[in-house]
């Protein structure tokens, strides 16, 4: 049984999460076993059906007042139990934050090493390897795995959904014993950064600025394109974000995030070898810069040389007038 | 408030890596090693709550003694005391043989620990394990990816950072806390500092003094392979007016991204 964990963030089932298990299914196919998945936490009856779509054949619902709230700790115990019962071969989770900081704490409850952000599983003599970047994509290995369950976290964006099909499999309920004092560093609040929805980690477009951009207050031009752009998000490079431009939750690049949207926007970007090796597995890369022997059109699929305080307001102009129609 | 923070040498970010293919690894010939960004964060975070409550910071690396350099930059920066944990094993990319190192290093040597403070990864090998592998062998709470950090007596409050929003959370010590960029400005090693700690001496500690047989860290992941990435080619460059040049990024756009 490969098992996928999905999360839940304020009420929502997390896409990435979904995007996990339908690698999960895939692999489950090749490997003629089932994927299955886990949900937990309260109220959580209407999110498993939703889930079922995706081609779990069961979803096990943990429900407990002690977890309501996510914490490494005590998400980490409820699998941990789930894990002891059902013996899956394999667990996957997102590489979101939440993935990535209660799998390695699930691992080590487990006694069993962990592979980070992969962004392609196989099947091979029956067993599962799967490969990373390191180096933020500077390089890439293939690791097989010698203890069981095998662990891996499946970074964002990366694996494309299953279509939603029928609902074939069934909801079964688990009960956990939570100890409360395992309940461990719980959160308090979330606090929003003002009009930030999505992170520039799970946006299908990112416009992105840097030097180039000159100051602070011309991030606003990108703030624009992303309102008029579906699912996206501003990010940044280094250089913009030490000159204190713009928060480094939007930085791109080896000291930053690494993205994999659809559509990568590059303006006023250089393409330091760190930036680039932080967005080049992009699927779209569009730049524009001033400088024509500027290292990002050496990735980019569409350069355009240019200065970008005069292409942006053109490029509004267009995509309000599609916008609109 | 006895803190340890443990920090790893890296390549910079600047490098360009080679593969080795026969071996399968990284060649290092060439490479610039620095401390790893994210750690510097956390022994900053170490001095200020130091210089703020008083305490002791020590530092410590798991490594071969190449780690030396970034224990003495440490010492420079400030730290009390460094410790090599010295590990000769080349990278084996498995978060969890070096979360049972520390673990077992803490447990034997440092017992007395109130706060363990790690770079929420490391540089290159990107894996983003340890402090929560590490949290969870000694049974500690723990934050990831910090931004804010605040500590009163035995209680403590931090931002960390999730998707587009920061969580604030709460937690006691002893506890595992991972430092993220933009948690403080690292100081520069002033030249007192330098000259002290090149009168330190890091002790070095192997596994038997940590009473660790090698088939108690034996690395469970293999590397199959080891490859560059698919080399990307460069596309069309256009060079036009700028409302002509806005045009034709939007029918890019629409026609080969289809994003609109």
């Amino acid at each position: 049984m490969i098992l996928v964990f999905i999360e839940v963030r304020e009420g929502k089932v997390k896409k990435s999460s979904l995007e996990a298990l339908s690698e999960g299914k895939r692999r489950a196919d090749d490997l003629n076993t089932e994927a299955n998945a886990v949900l937990i936490g309260h109220n959580l009856e209407s999110l498993a059906s939703e889930v079922l779509l995706y081609g779990a054949s069961k979803v096990y619902v943990v429900e407990n007042s002690l977890l309501s709230h996510y914490t490494a700790a005590g998400f980490s115990q409820a699998l941990f139990s789930l894990v002891e019962e059902m013996k899956p071969e394999v667990i996957l989770f997102s590489a979101s934050s939440m993935g990535k900081d209660l799998a390695p704490r699930l691992a080590a409850k487990l006694g069993v090493s962990l592979a980070s952000d992969c962004t392609r599983t196989v099947a091979k003599g029956g067993k599962l390897e799967v490969v990373r970047p390191i180096f933020a994509g500077k390089a890439f290995l293939t690791l097989s795995f010698k203890s069981s369950p095998i662990m891996a976290t499946l970074r964002p964006n990366v694996f494309p959904l299953v279509e939603p099909g029928e609902k074939k499999g069934e909801v079964v309920r688990k009960e956990v014993v939570i100890p409360e004092d395992q309940i461990k560093a719980p959160a308090l609040e979330i606090l929003r950064e003002e009009g930030v929805e999505i992170d520039v980690t799970e946006a299908e477009i990112v416009v992105s600025g840097g030097r180039g951009m000159k100051g602070p207050e011309n991030f606003g031009l990108l703030r624009d394109l992303v309102s008029l752009l579906p699912h996206s998000a501003v990010g940044a490079s280094r250089s913009a974000v030490d000159a204190g431009w713009i928060d480094h939750q939007h930085q791109v690049g080896q000291t930053g995030k690494t993205v994999s949207p659809n559509l990568y926007i590059a303006f006023g970007i250089s393409g330091a070898i760190q930036h680039l090796a932080g967005m080049s597995s992009s699927k779209f890369i569009v730049a524009v810069n001033k400088d024509s022997e500027a290292s990002i059109f050496k990735v980019a699929d569409f350069g355009v040389v240019g200065d970008l305080f005069q292409v942006i307001p053109y490029l509004k102009e267009a995509l309000k007038k599609i916008a609109s129609e | 408030m006895n803190i340890f923070v443990f920090v790893k040498r890296i390549p910079d970010t600047e490098s360009k890596i080679r593969i080795n293919h026969e071996t399968g690894t990284i060649v290092e010939e060439g490479l610039n090693f620095v401390l790893n960004p994210y750690d510097e964060y956390a022994v900053e975070e170490a001095l200020r709550l130091r210089e703020a409550g008083g305490g002791k910071v020590t530092v410590l690396s798991v490594g071969a003694e190449e780690s030396l350099v970034i224990l003495k930059k440490c010492l420079a920066m400030g730290a009390d005391e460094a410790f090599l944990l010295k590990d000769n094993t080349p990278e084996t990319y498995d978060g969890l043989r070096i979360a049972k190192i520390i673990a077992r290093a803490l447990e034997k040597k440092f017992p007395d620990y109130s706060l363990l403070l790690f770079g929420k990864q490391s540089v290159g090998n990107d894996n983003a394990q340890v402090p929560a592998m590490v949290a969870e062998l000694l049974g500690l709470p723990q934050v990831n990816v910090v931004t804010k950090l605040e500590i009163e007596g035995t209680k403590g409050t931090a931002h960390r950072e999730i998707e587009g929003a920061l969580e604030k959370v709460s937690f006691s010590l002893p506890a595992v806390i991972s430092a993220q960029k933009g948690l403080n400005e690292p100081r520069y090693e002033t030249l007192k500092g330098i000259m002290m700690a090149k009168k330190k001496e890091i002790p070095m500690l192997t596994f038997e003094d940590l009473e660790l047989k090698e088939e108690d860290i034996v690395p469970l992941l293999e590397v199959a392979k080891m490859e560059s990435p698919p080399s990307r080619q460069a596309g069309k460059v256009i060079e036009e007016e700028p409302e002509e040049a806005a045009k034709k990024i939007v029918e890019y756009l629409h026609n080969e991204a289809k994003v609109i």
